[in-house]
């Protein structure tokens, strides 16, 4: 298992959609919303392998890039919430709830989110 | 069809419907809840008893000290101290007979002087303690707050942290309306099964820990909380209060747990592109 994902992981790296070197350099003129998401799919390609810290980066990378992208936002919110980054993860899906308010997929996330961080705050406040 | 598989149905539709123009990948997460204790500066926790009330057929006592043992050894870092549970009841109640009776002095603060009660028979005093609710707890709750006893139980297992309390299992019956599945099978022999109101009576238990947690090398309470759960079966089931004790208990473990380690809540979220 540990085997798999890790030649997984190699795999995606290699072929990942640039490089960390030129990801950290702007967009040059390029559409802002459509380099965001190729950060994005390569986000959920490397999540899906467990690799959480590498999805983080690429969705801070994202958001920057593009911060009107709830998509990105949405996903940046899921990443923090598994590393167990409460606050930032607060912040990032009330971000994407108000890019797309209507977006039923990121309001159910943050409800999800919201149940069991104000159920362990609770239970600190006890 | 129930309900919740109803909602469930009109749930995905809708999720269907907003996912229509965008793709969605649905990823297990595991939410990391911190413990609410930092217990880094021990390495070794001492269960050391608990005052147990409630019902006769259970002995809260042992069965809590042997649960959270066992617990603590599969699901956390700490070195259990094997020892014999301490009888906190019988020392409780020697500790309340000792206690010096309240100086006339006590008055100047405003408070009434009330007198002494007579003292107890002698067959009184060799009746074995029954705790049957909470106010029969209070009169022995000042154990917990004797940082001296605390302190010397803590010295003879070299400083770990001790977990105690008071554990009361109660019986409990009521009687009300409650939600109820009927089955039946149509003319055609179609199985239906709809929802009614049936007035029933029940009987089940309630358990209420406070487990405190105490620092065993200076006696200091560090941190305490009460938990609750109760469960009701028909009248009719005979269901063996141990069993009740331990399914009650089941409930509360994780948030015991997550006092001292960190806990995982296992969920799903969905990423979009």
């Amino acid at each position: 298992m540990m085997v798999r994902a890790l030649v997984v992981a190699t795999a995606l790296v290699a072929f990942a959609p640039a490089t960390r070197a030129s990801i950290a350099a702007e967009p040059s003129g390029g559409d802002a919303r459509s380099d965001a998401k190729e950060q994005v799919e390569f986000g959920i390609k490397v999540a899906q392998n467990g690799l959480w810290k590498e999805a983080t980066y690429r969705w801070e990378r994202a958001v920057q890039i593009d911060p009107t992208y709830g998509a990105a936002w949405n996903n940046l919110a899921i990443a923090y919430e598994q590393q167990g980054n409460f606050d930032k993860a607060r912040e990032a899906y009330e971000k994407a709830v108000t890019l797309e308010p209507k977006n039923l997929l990121f309001r159910q996330n943050y409800d999800l989110f919201k149940e069991i961080n104000d159920r362990a705050k609770r239970r600190r406040d006890r | 069809m129930t309900a919740r598989s109803a909602a469930a149905i009109v749930s995905l539709g809708l999720l269907a419907g907003s996912g229509a123009c965008t793709s969605f990948y649905e990823i297990p997460i595991e939410t990391p809840i911190q413990p609410k204790m930092d217990v880094s500066m021990f390495q070794r926790v001492l269960i050391a008893g608990f005052i147990g009330g409630g019902t006769d057929d259970v002995d809260a006592n042992v069965e809590t000290v042997r649960l959270l043992r066992s617990q603590l050894r599969s699901k956390s870092s700490l070195r259990v101290i094997d020892a014999e549970a301490l009888h906190l009841t019988e020392l409780a109640k020697d500790q309340v007979k000792t206690d010096p009776p309240p100086t006339p002095g006590g008055a100047a603060d405003g408070q009434q002087v009330v007198p002494p009660l007579p003292p107890p028979t002698q067959a009184a005093e060799n009746d074995p303690v029954k705790i049957r609710n909470e106010k029969d707890l209070e009169k022995y709750q000042s154990i917990f707050s004797d940082v001296a006893f605390w302190k010397k139980v803590g010295e003879e297992y070299q400083g770990p942290l001790i977990i105690t309390g008071t554990v009361l299992f109660s019986p409990l019956a009521t009687a009300g309306y409650v939600p109820v599945e009927r089955e039946f099978f149509d003319q055609l022999g179609r199985r239906r099964v709809i929802q009614q109101r049936m007035y029933q009576e029940r009987k089940g238990f309630t358990l209420q820990p406070k487990l405190i947690y105490i620092d065993g090398r200076t006696g200091a309470t560090l941190y305490s909380e009460t938990l609750r759960e109760e469960i009701l079966y028909p009248a009719q089931t005979n269901t063996p209060a141990l069993s009740s004790y331990f399914e009650l208990m089941d409930k509360l473990i994780p948030s015991f747990l997550n006092t001292l380690s960190m806990q995982k809540i296992r969920g799903t979220r969905v990423l979009v592109k």
